[in-house]
């Protein structure tokens, strides 16, 4: 498939730079710079789904493929295509920015310049998902951080030099060490090229075992944990996660529907897509903790998950600031994504270093629970911020202590904020149970422990939704806000809906998604 | 796939059953809920809602009002008509269980196998599709009528038709998962419908007690279903129920928790999923949520006491009985874990919920205790193996309870009725409302009869509003969970002599209650509870301990449930009123009486002639009229489990049915002497007050186990919670990220000064020097030419004799 003579992923990747550059170029006037930038996320959007779609999950291997070189000097090459764990998030992606950019026509000063770079954003997300090269995958994760850190910086709430500087420099920080693993791995292996590097790093021994006289042992925990660290920062997973409620809180609706929607999956992505098919002896290789507790990387991973997933519960619970509070829950549900990543880590590495198959059919469960949670929480959570946003444009306050009884004066948005509330918090019917269930599936027999500790964490997941149902919408109506209109608008209706039928879809009839990651990551178990 | 084809085919029918209520759901959330905006002060939007200033409020529009009404109408009705084609159906099938109806489709890809979902009609289903539908009608006819007056009368008919479309998913699931999704759907609808009236405060804290305290139970629930999918591949309920070496599997290999306490898979699976029945079905020691549950509207008790929520945590178990049995027999006297957990925590649950519900003086919380006892008593059957008693006492409870519950919702709404009057007449303001029973008065409830709207009055009676009623529903606003400091409409001590002006309410009320207490013979609640003792005496009399306790303590709490009940009837309607309130309470008549009382009825024929279905084939006369052959509930339902594992119905024994007679005759009798033969009197103190001592303030207070749980649970949740966004976040992490921040400012600022010093001055120095020598090398540039001149002559000089020196002439000349 090719458009304009470019090879559909390359497409994707390059036209909402392009599109951005447009929106910059036209006459500054608001309107025509919001439905441009609409016009051209929803083109972009649909050849999203085009692409979903003409994906074939029957047949193994990256698929609408791309070659072409690049910097042949050191190794790399443009290499793009997809897997079902892809083309799920390709497909996240294009439905995410159309509604973030209808949501963010309420930003009002330098249009052009914030549609510009919310498209601007939109490639280095894709260009991420599509890559299959390292350097080009370094390449779109570091550049995805520039648009938001001035979407933050410019756009932001009150705290937003703080909020966006912490952000930048946090996730910079992370991807030095991931810079460092990147050049290590090419320059030991000799290529960038991500499929060539999964079947030959894990089994690559150097000069006989040694590289520029170090052991390779130590070279490749080295280049573990540069992806590990600039990884856990992005999901985030605990603790590395305090830059997230900064961040979120202070982002305009859009950056922070992106932000949660899209970013954190970066994260998750890389973990899938290099830090497990590359590391498999690092991720099981014994680790003693001060003599007393033997463990792995993966275990380790798992437990910083269930820290995440009950940390972050609690600690939302806690928050009186509504988009705090949302933010928190990212910390929550995101530490499913890293419960079912860890098993996935364990079942791999021991597979490649034992040839155990004993947890692969949990790991393969855990997997698709990972990869739909990754999804499921890119739509609920965009949601959750959304009406977040929503509130907060007409009150001009994030404080929860100062809303109270809206859904008298608001009943459609408190239809719809109880629903997406419902999404977020796991009710069975909706989309987030089913991927919080394949990961508790899978997780259990492998760690029983924390798996069971994690539900903690998601007995305060109940705990934080429903404070945060009862400050908006339940007691009686706060009179400060009598003659506001607090109803939800049309075009922020228009926005969520999308949001919400997928979530009812996704609740009811998973298969429409489940069996495209699932044969990929099967395929990865090697079933 | 035709529609037709669902009807004609009983492997499809089953998908349907739900469908109806939910469709209807939706389409009232989306379609039929239309409001339109009025000040809230207006009448239309009185009762439990505050008045807001006057602030445009929106109420439920006339014709959204009435779709609504339908297509909930609609949605339940045909849930029960499609249900009853799969009952006759299921009733015809011979030896039902053995052979299934029912059909599934793929639902999760799990690499290269698939979860399946499907439904699932067997002997079980079907005695619940019997009564869910039958229930859930009765309690959506009710709400025509009850909710007939609320601003949100709409989007009250969408949760309750969500609340019984989730009821019948789970009622119809072939697998556990599908009975959680219908599960937690009911819980949110109970969390929604609890918190109905979400302006006050008590309303919406029920709301989240009921909630949380229900998800506590849940995600252990969850665990359950994890690991019996994890060890088995599959959570159909055949394929692991009905499967002799799947529960071989289960009971035999050691769990992968607490595995050398004994605990086996199927042990664990089965104490996780028990939990989570205790939380829905409220028993000890979670069982908090449910009294306060009753802040909902009263249909919703019914909803959630009788026809749903409840009941699904019994359905639950019986519907996975297979695997608590797993590894034991009750009836020999081997108890697995869960099954002693059962036995402990019913019967413990049985009694210590009578205790409470004995002190109680509000109306619906005597019910409310009453309803957790007797989820002990069917708890408790489960764990001495008796689970066919268990599922007949389901049912006939469902029966009484729902109508127990409705009565009592008629007898608040009677009395709120009968406030309004009181209040009108001390403000002495409308005379026709005065003089009671005058006409006017006895037609006024036809238009008023809003439950809880005291002063909201329909359209015509409005009109005519005094203007103290007004500033009676401001006040209600400001404190709309204390709405009425002196009076209470649910308090029963406010009672009294109902009976005369109430009369449908008091006979099906009293059918209700004698059904509860037992009354043999005539009621189905003595057949259900006689049924459990003759079940746990049997393994009493051979000796087993655990059947031992069960019989003991349920048939006590079989005493004070007559004692209470009858206490409650007396309290309501026996005597003279108590209060100026219930001399004028009334239901009035008209379209909104016709529908709260035509429920009433029909639910009290239930409550009398739905244990005929469940007598012992040797009881006599009665085992002759109506068990020929064998137990007929008892013969149906046993087939749902593999034949090895059917229950055997108890050789008849004449000492529990005495035990049952005396208890029950008993706690009536001693009821009756209390509160009947000398009804009390306006002004006197309960005589329990005085028998019971220091113990009535502890069971009034419900053991202070709220008190205990704030204390335990509340409290140190919120201040864990503020310790890791406060400390641990905010303190600690971002404390160490601003260190390093700091440090890494502190090393560039050492770098800028070294800049500025070491590096700069260098640098900056040169510059410097270069002009300090221009401006000291200036001074020669004089501008005259002698001088100049003399320069250039000296510069030559100099110069050849550098060039000399450095050619070696110099050298070469010196000799």
């Amino acid at each position: 498939m090719t458009i304009f003579g470019i090879d559909v992923l390359s497409f994707l990747v390059v036209a909402p730079a392009v599109a951005a550059l447009i929106v910059l170029l036209l006459p500054k006037q608001r309107d025509v710079a919001r439905w441009a930038a609409l016009g051209f996320s929803v083109v972009i959007g649909a050849l999203c789904v085009v692409v979903f779609f003409n994906y074939d999950r029957t047949q193994a291997g990256y698929q609408m493929v791309s070659q072409v070189p690049w910097f042949a000097l050191i190794g790399a090459s443009w290499h793009v295509g997809i897997d079902g764990i892809s083309a799920t998030m390709v497909l996240l992606t294009g439905i995410l920015f159309p509604l973030a950019i209808l949501i963010s026509f309420e930003v009002d000063e330098r249009v052009n310049m914030h549609m510009a770079l919310l498209l601007f954003f939109e490639t280095g997300l894709l260009g991420v998902f599509v890559a299959l090269d390292m350097m080009i995958f370094f390449l779109f994760y570091e550049l995805s951080l520039v648009p938001m850190y001035f979407i933050i910086d410019q756009w932001g709430g009150p705290n937003r030099k703080y909020a966006s500087t912490k952000f930048f420099i946090y996730s910079v920080g992370g991807s030095l060490g991931m810079l460092l693993a990147t050049q290590l791995i090419g320059w030991t292996a000799g290529t960038f090229d991500i499929p060539a590097l999964t079947q030959a790093w894990p089994t690559f021994t150097g000069d006989n075992g040694t590289f520029l006289g170090i052991g390779i042992e130590t070279v490749k925990a080295l280049a573990f944990l540069g992806f590990f660290v600039a990884f856990c920062i992005k999901v985030p997973v605990w603790p590395f996660h305090t830059w997230l409620p900064d961040a979120h809180g202070e982002a305009p609706t859009a950056g922070s529907m992106l932000l949660a929607g899209v970013m954190l999956k970066l994260g998750a992505y890389g973990f899938l897509r290099l830090t497990i098919p590359l590391f498999p002896d690092v991720w099981v290789a014994p680790i003693n903790i001060l003599g007393v507790i033997q463990t792995n990387w993966a275990g380790i991973f798992a437990f910083l998950a269930m820290l995440s997933i009950v940390l972050g519960a609690f600690a939302a619970f806690a928050q009186n600031d509504i988009k705090r509070l949302v933010a928190y829950s990212s910390v929550n549900h995101m530490g499913f994504v890293a419960m079912g990543i860890a098993v996935a880590a364990l079942a791999y590495g021991q597979n490649f270093m034992e040839a155990t198959t004993e947890h692969m059919q949990s790991a393969i469960i855990a997997t698709n629970g990972a990869v739909m949670q990754m999804f499921n929480h890119g739509l609920s959570s965009a949601a959750m911020f959304l009406l977040a946003g929503a509130i907060y444009h007409k009150t001009h306050t994030r404080d929860l202590t100062q809303y109270g009884g809206f859904w008298v004066k608001a009943p459609i948005y408190g239809a719809i904020f109880i629903f997406t509330s419902m999404a977020s918090l796991g009710l069975p019917g909706l989309n987030g149970f089913v991927s919080e269930f394949l990961v508790v599936r899978g997780s259990w027999p492998v760690y029983t422990g924390l798996t069971a500790l994690a539900m903690i964490g998601l007995l305060f997941t109940g705990g934080y939704i429903l404070k945060g149902i009862r400050a908006v919408l339940h007691g009686p109506f706060n009179l400060k806000w009598r003659d506001y209109d607090l109803e939800i608008e049309l075009r922020e209706v228009v926005a969520i809906a999308p949001l919400l039928v997928l979530m009812l879809v996704t609740g009811i009839v998973p298969n429409w998604i489940l069996p495209i990651i699932n044969d990929s990551v099967t395929r990865l178990f090697g079933g | 796939m035709s529609l037709n084809e669902f009807f004609s085919n009983m492997n499809l029918l089953p998908w349907l059953v739900p469908v109806g209520p939910l469709l209807a759901f939706f389409i009232i959330m989306l379609v039929t809920n239309r409001a339109r905006m009025v000040p809230a002060t207006s009448e239309e939007y009185g009762g439990h809602h505050p008045d807001y200033e006057g602030m445009p409020v929106p109420v439920v529009n006339d014709w959204g009002r009435v779709a609504s009404i339908v297509v909930g109408m609609a949605g339940v009705l045909a849930a029960w008509l499609i249900s009853l084609m799969v009952v006759g159906n299921a009733f015809g099938t011979e030896h039902l269980g053995e052979t299934v109806y029912g059909s599934s489709v793929p639902w999760l890809a799990t690499g290269t196998t698939s979860f399946n979902m499907g439904v699932l009609v067997d002997p079980l289903t079907t005695v619940m599709l019997v009564m869910v539908p039958l229930a859930c009608t009765m309690i959506f006819i009710y709400s025509i009528g009850y909710m007939a007056h609320d601003p949100r009368q709409a989007r009250f008919f969408a949760l309750i038709s969500l609340f019984a479309g989730a009821m019948l998913t789970l009622v119809v699931a072939d697998n556990l998962l599908l009975l959680f999704v219908g599960w937690e759907v009911m819980g949110l609808c109970s969390y929604l419908l609890i918190g109905f009236w979400y302006e006050k405060e008590s309303a919406y804290k029920a709301a989240i007690k009921a909630f949380t305290t229900t998800r506590v139970a849940d995600v252990i629930m969850l665990l359950g279903i994890a690991y019996l999918y994890a060890e088995t591949g599959t959570l159909s309920f055949r394929e692991i129920l009905y499967n002799e070496e799947v529960l071989h599997h289960l009971a035999t290999t050691p769990a992968i928790l607490l595995g050398g306490l004994g605990f086996s898979v199927a042990g664990l699976i089965g104490v996780f999923l028990i939990i989570g029945t205790i939380g829905k079905s409220a028993q000890f020691p979670l069982h908090v949520w449910l009294p306060d549950a009753m802040e909902g509207p009263t249909p919703v008790s019914a909803m959630i006491h009788a026809a749903a929520m409840v009941s699904a945590g019994i359905y639950a178990i019986i519907r996975m009985y297979p695997l608590f049995e797993a590894g034991g027999n009750p009836h020999h006297g081997e108890f697995t874990t869960p099954l002693l957990l059962m036995a402990i925590v019913g019967s413990f649950t049985a009694i210590f919920a009578a205790t409470i519900a004995v002190a109680q003086n509000d109306v619906k919380r005597v019910l409310a205790y009453s309803t957790i006892s007797q989820l002990g008593f069917m708890m408790a059957a489960l764990g001495i193996g008796a689970y066919i008693a268990a599922a007949f006492h389901l049912i006939t409870h469902a029966f009484f309870k729902a109508l127990l519950f409705m009565a009592s919702g008629s007898v608040i709404h009677g009395m709120e009725h009968g406030e309004h009057h009181v209040h009108a007449h001390a403000h002495n303001h409308d005379d026709d409302h005065l003089a009671l029973p005058s006409p006017t008065a006895r037609a006024l409830p036809e238009t008023v009869s809003g439950e809880h709207h005291d002063a909201a009055i329909g359209d015509e009676a409005g009109e005519g509003m005094p203007a103290e009623a007004h500033a009676h529903v401001e006040s209600h606003a400001e404190h709309p969970h204390e709405a009425h400091p002196h009076f209470d409409p649910q308090d029963m001590m406010n009672m009294g002599g109902l009976r005369k002006t109430m009369p449908v309410t008091f006979w099906t009320f009293l059918i209700g209650g004698l059904s509860l207490a037992g009354l043999p013979l005539v009621t189905a609640g003595f057949w259900s509870k006689d049924e459990i003792l003759a079940d746990a005496f049997y393994g009493l009399s051979n000796g087993y301990g655990p059947h031992a306790l069960v019989f003991v303590l349920l048939a006590l709490a079989a005493f004070l449930t007559a004692f209470y009940t009858m206490r409650q009837l007396g309290l309501t309607f026996m005597g003279e009123p108590r209060t100026e309130e219930a001399r004028h309470a009334s239901l009035g008549r008209g379209v909104v009486s016709a529908t709260m009382t035509l429920p009433l009825i029909i639910l009290a024929f239930f409550a009398v002639f739905a244990g005929y279905v469940g007598v012992p084939p040797e009881f006599p006369v009665f085992g002759a009229i109506f068990s020929p052959e064998h137990n007929p509930f008892h013969h149906f339902v046993k087939y749902t489990l593999l034949p090895e594992m059917q229950a055997e119905a108890p050789p008849f024994n004449w000492i529990p049915v005495l035990t049952s007679f005396v208890v029950a005759l008993g706690g009536i009798a001693l009821g009756y002497v209390v509160y009947w033969r000398r009804p009390l009197q306006a002004g006197e103190v309960d005589p329990l007050v005085r028998a019971l001592g220091p113990v009535h303030p502890v069971l009034r207070n419900k053991y202070y186990l709220d008190e205990l749980y704030g204390a335990v649970f509340v409290a140190p949740s919120k201040a864990v919670a503020s310790f890791v966004s406060g400390v641990v976040d905010r303190g600690l992490i971002d404390g160490i990220l601003h260190t390093i921040a700091r440090v890494g400012v502190w090393i560039g600022d050492l770098f800028k000064n070294l800049n500025t010093w070491l590096i700069d001055g260098v640098g900056d120095s040169i510059p410097e020097m270069i002009a300090v020598f221009g401006a000291w090398f200036r001074r020669i540039q004089t501008g005259r030419v002698q001088q100049y001149l003399l320069l250039v002559a000296i510069a030559a000089i100099l110069i050849a004799l550098i060039f000399a020196a450095s050619s070696g002439m110099l050298v070469q000349a010196a000799p």
